[in-house]
């Protein structure tokens, strides 16, 4: 019981990976920008709800309301000020400029916070630790099960708006060819920094979850791309569906690893992301069907 | 030239210099109303550049480019395109990931019309082109005659007033590059202006009104196609050969 009780915290946990990696994912399928200042940004709109939630006693669900579209607008920002002109000189540059962004907004944070860790848990009264048993050995975090279904809604309804609507085709269709939808009439630009505007949405709330479920600080954002990026590979970097079983992946294999050893939990997390890794290097040197499968075809 | 104000499209005086290359070399070229135009030329004339110039894909070195009286020259490809200039690629560039209804649905939708009226536009197009059985699937799955067909309905699907073909019957058979001008003289029934690069010119002079021959950047003939294609500086621009077998 102990072992199925595990899986099913991990599976939990998989919920908040897939959160984390949900923009990433976005941000990659469409734009093909590997955003490094991902784990950061998070940070920053967790630092954006506790000020809220600190200075002027607004509660951090309610303080989604103002941060989410000031994530937008900075997205929007991002993209015309540093991305578009990063992504015009090839594929390093933006992974290289989002790297010096993680560096100035972890800094800018020190400089603001100190080191002090914080957590927005304080503010949501017992959501953070309230839970409901299923059986003797099986309980469920209320907050972990939120944070599962945000991520599925999350994540299924971004597939939906990419295969379904005007503007997510569009988005589809200038991640694929932006010269030609420029002849089309669509300015691939406004494109381009519409999809930044939704990652950084799904940024927000992932930062938000980060800053409830756990504490977070100043340098916090490394480990949160990390984990972002494991869950996206492992299930196949842009494929939304793939993000969540990755994630899902990543947090019943740490589950299962920390039972296995006190300290297995990382290692066990890191391990399955080699794993996969090497398969699929693997599977890709021979070519053939199974790699178009576990690549994670769009 | 001598009605301006008939025109659909006019372009003035177009240069275009890559460097010290020149590739155009004061060009003026119009298209009115209804109008069907063919360019022809040998390779390296300058005619796909120029489509670019008109469509905005490319900007000249100097010149000026009005389309419907309003000048253009400033406008990118996708302010020409919301005004009814599209193009289509020498080589089709399909989004290769998303369906064919998808595809032409993109065009459709650039966000000037409602979501129904799209739906309609692309159905309309897909059956003008024939490709209404492969609707749902996905692009880089079709072949070369499909593809080509793709780039016409997309085009479509952007409701052109002003349709910019490049060579969309090169590397088909005859029958199939029949089918293409059957769907080509359709869009002239529906009064859209067409302008129309192509080698292979016994199937181009099935459709124009008015034929073009470039050489070196330069318009060296225009006017009625069979006088241009008789005319002896065409003939000398393809070596002297025989017009008709030398694409």
């Amino acid at each position: 019981m102990t072992w199925i009780n595990q899986i099913i915290q991990g599976v939990l946990l998989g919920g908040y990976y897939a959160l984390i990696a949900c923009g990433l994912s976005f941000l990659f399928s469409v734009m093909r920008i590997i955003n490094l200042a991902h784990g950061s940004l998070a940070v920053l709109a967790a630092y954006a709800l506790f000020w809220l939630a600190d200075r002027f006693g607004v509660s951090p669900i309610l303080g989604l309301v103002a941060v989410l579209p000031a994530m937008a607008i900075l997205g929007w920002l991002l993209q015309k000020t540093i991305l578009e002109r990063s992504a015009r000189s090839g594929r390093l540059v933006p992974v290289l400029s989002t790297f010096g962004l993680a560096i100035v907004i972890d800094n800018l944070l020190f400089q603001a916070y100190g080191a002090d860790t914080r957590s927005l848990a304080p503010f949501v009264g017992s959501l953070s630790y309230d839970s409901f048993d299923l059986s003797d050995d099986v309980s469920l975090g209320t907050l972990a099960l939120i944070t599962f279904v945000t991520a599925v809604a999350m994540l299924g309804g971004l597939q939906l708006f990419l295969t379904r609507t005007p503007l997510g085709r569009a988005i589809r269709a200038t991640a694929e060819d932006p010269d030609t939808v420029g002849l089309l009439g669509i300015n691939a630009g406004r494109v381009n920094a519409v999809a930044m505007s939704i990652a950084m949405v799904t940024v927000g709330v992932a930062g938000f979850f980060m800053a409830v479920r756990a504490t977070f600080a100043p340098y916090a954002g490394a480990a949160q791309l990390l984990f972002a990026f494991e869950s996206a590979v492992i299930g196949g970097v842009g494929s939304l569906w793939g993000t969540l079983i990755g994630g899902i992946v990543l947090g019943v294999a740490q589950s299962l690893g920390a039972q296995l050893h006190p300290q297995g939990f990382l290692i066990a997390g890191h391990l399955t992301f080699l794993a996969v890794v090497l398969a699929r290097l693997t599977l890709a040197a021979r070519g053939g069907r199974l790699r178009a499968w576990i690549g994670g075809a769009r | 030239m001598s009605h301006p104000t008939t025109m659909l499209l006019t372009a003035r005086d177009i240069h275009k210099r890559f460097g010290a290359l020149v590739v155009l070399e004061g060009v003026d070229f119009s298209v009115a109303h209804d109008e069907a135009v063919g360019i022809v030329g040998p390779n390296g004339a300058g005619k796909t550049t120029l489509l670019s110039i008109l469509s905005g894909a490319q900007p000249s070195s100097s010149g000026a480019v009005a389309y419907r009286e309003r000048d253009v020259t400033t406008l990118d490809s996708a302010a020409r395109c919301r005004l009814g200039i599209v193009r289509t690629h020498q080589i089709p560039r399909p989004f290769g990931g998303m369906t064919v209804f998808e595809n032409v649905f993109v065009a459709a939708a650039n966000g000037r019309c409602k979501r129904a009226e799209a739906y309609d536009r692309v159905v309309d197009a897909l059956a003008l082109c024939g490709m209404s059985e492969v609707a749902n699937r996905r692009a880089e799955t079709l072949g070369l005659l499909d593809r080509k067909r793709l780039e016409l309905a997309r085009a479509l699907g952007a409701d052109p007033g002003l349709l910019l073909l490049d060579e969309i019957g090169g590397g088909l058979t005859d029958a199939e590059a029949s089918e293409l001008v059957e769907a080509i003289q359709e869009l002239r029934r529906r009064r859209i202006a067409v302008v129309w690069i192509e080698h292979i010119v016994h199937i181009l002079l099935q459709v124009v009104d008015r034929l073009v021959c470039m050489d070196a950047g330069r318009v060296i003939a225009d006017g009625e196609p069979r006088a241009v294609m008789a005319d002896p500086a065409v003939v000398e621009a393809y070596l002297g050969g025989d017009v008709h077998g030398a694409a």
